[in-house]
């Protein structure tokens, strides 16, 4: 335990380091993708619905890994082979964060529609009464509201992609427990290895999950 | 006393509103004067309620045409929400802003359709707040209120739009009876500085005291309609005296 430490430990936190990188940069793709397909399923237009609609289905219908594999290898042989012509070549990096982003983006609008439509539907009236654009009542008053009930399942989210990350070692992306898998073969010390990188886990995690009841506690205040 | 009948707020012609085949309004023409006050009354489900959500276009209209001052708000060109810019609406829930102080619910429609400077906003918010004798409660938030003084707030707010017409629904259906005083009272005072006014309410004493015109509906339709003399104290109609009947 203490060889792996001394040994890999620098390894491993950069692997948590690179763990975290993704993490973020999917999340913050899915955020965006999340709040215009969410919005797009509560617009007063069936176009829009059934478009949100659909993409939330095919996204939650399909395992990660097979999202993963799809982008990774299935889209640039689609450009490069199928279609022909094109050098499309995505990193790992880049089919990482458009898995996550597409991934946890199909969750988020879900957690963005039912926020939306948990808002009392007399504020919306109230603010259009008074002559607001449906954009500024939507802006001002219901997606601040919204977003607040939303905080703990976004959370939730949160923690749930930032695990998901360990799937896309599959495409060679030397996150954490790909990084992992390398250290156990060169160690053989498998339980130490693993016991180590749950551990990591956990702690990052966690600090997550308290600093979110801390905002969630905060973001209350007036309520 | 101040009504002006050479100007017309509100002329609704053979308004018709369904929802799939239910037929909730079938056929209401009426006319609102300048400075008029009326009061809708009639059972649930009568449509009251509808009616007046369709004379700012929260319900939409299925037939017929509603002008509010020389704007027909049936038309799709005509911008409606430059037209309820003009008219206030209060709710039976009040709806204030739950994530705004109540300062920021009286100023956010003023400052963001760009009505007045910030200043200014605030500026009228606390006359307003004044005048609801509300002023202590600018830095509260809606849920530190009480239901009365919810629905002052929901009046000021109203009144930041600086409006030319009021609609009421059901403005006391939801507060306590000892809060109902206090917000009637600020119709009151409203009603007697010349607003137009139209109110969906239950405060058959309100209607009596204040309405200049009584208007009673029933099944979709404008039943009887007159002075409060002749409506609450003589009616004519059968199912007038009825509904009298049960809730006198």
């Amino acid at each position: 335990m203490i060889k792996i430490i001394t040994v890999y430990g620098f390894m491993l936190l950069s692997a948590l380091g690179r763990t975290l990188l993704l993490a973020l940069l999917g999340l913050f793709f899915a955020c965006i993708i999340g709040l215009v397909f969410g919005i797009m399923g509560v617009l007063k237009n069936r176009i829009c619905n059934i478009i949100s609609q659909i993409f939330v289905d095919v996204i939650r219908g399909v395992p990660m890994i097979v999202l993963a594999f799809f982008v990774y290898f299935g889209v640039p042989y689609l450009f490069n082979t199928i279609i022909g012509g094109f050098n499309v070549n995505l990193s790992a990096l880049q089919a990482g964060t458009i898995c996550l982003a597409l991934n946890c983006g199909a969750y988020m609008a879900e957690i963005v529609r039912a926020g939306i439509q948990s808002v009392d539907i007399g504020q919306m009236e109230a603010a259009r009464s008074l002559g607001l654009t449906y954009g500024m009542a939507m802006r001002k008053v219901v997606l601040p509201q919204a977003i607040r009930t939303m905080i703990p399942t976004f959370i939730n989210q949160f923690i749930i992609t930032l695990k998901d990350t360990s799937i896309l070692s599959v495409i060679g992306f030397p996150e954490l427990v790909n990084t992992a898998k390398n250290v156990q073969a060169n160690t053989f010390m498998s339980f130490q290895t693993w016991a180590i990188v749950g551990v990591m886990y956990l702690i990052v995690i966690t600090i997550l999950s308290r600093s979110a009841k801390l905002l969630e506690r905060r973001l209350s205040v007036g309520r | 006393m101040l009504v002006d009948k050479n100007e017309i707020k509100i002329k609704v012609e053979n308004l018709k509103k369904c929802y799939g085949s239910l037929e909730v309004l079938s056929d209401i023409s009426t006319e609102v004067y300048k400075g008029e006050v009326v009061c809708v009354i009639g059972p649930s489900g009568s449509g009251k309620s509808t009616f007046l959500r369709c004379l700012n276009k929260l319900e939409k209209a299925t037939a017929g045409t509603i002008i509010i001052d020389g704007e027909d708000i049936t038309l799709k060109q005509t911008n409606i929400n430059k037209v309820r810019e003009k008219i206030g609406m209060v709710f039976q829930h009040f709806n204030l802003f739950n994530n705004l102080n109540i300062l920021d619910n009286l100023t956010l429609a003023p400052v963001q359709l760009k009505k007045c400077s910030k200043d200014e906003a605030v500026g009228r918010a606390r006359r307003m707040l004044n005048k609801v004798g509300l002023a202590d409660k600018e830095a509260s938030y809606p849920s530190q209120l009480s239901g009365g003084q919810k629905q002052r707030v929901a009046i000021a707010r109203a009144l930041c739009m600086e409006p030319d017409i009021m609609l009421f629904d059901e403005p006391t259906s939801a507060l306590d009876p000892e809060m109902v005083g206090e917000v009637l009272q600020v119709m009151k005072d409203m009603a007697a500085d010349g607003m137009t006014m139209v109110i969906v309410t239950h405060e058959m004493g309100f209607a009596r005291e204040v309405a200049d015109r009584v208007i009673f509906m029933d099944g979709g339709y404008i039943v009887e309609e007159g002075t409060p003399q002749e409506v609450l104290l003589n009616p004519k109609e059968e199912r007038t005296i009825d509904f009298l009947n049960k809730v006198l």
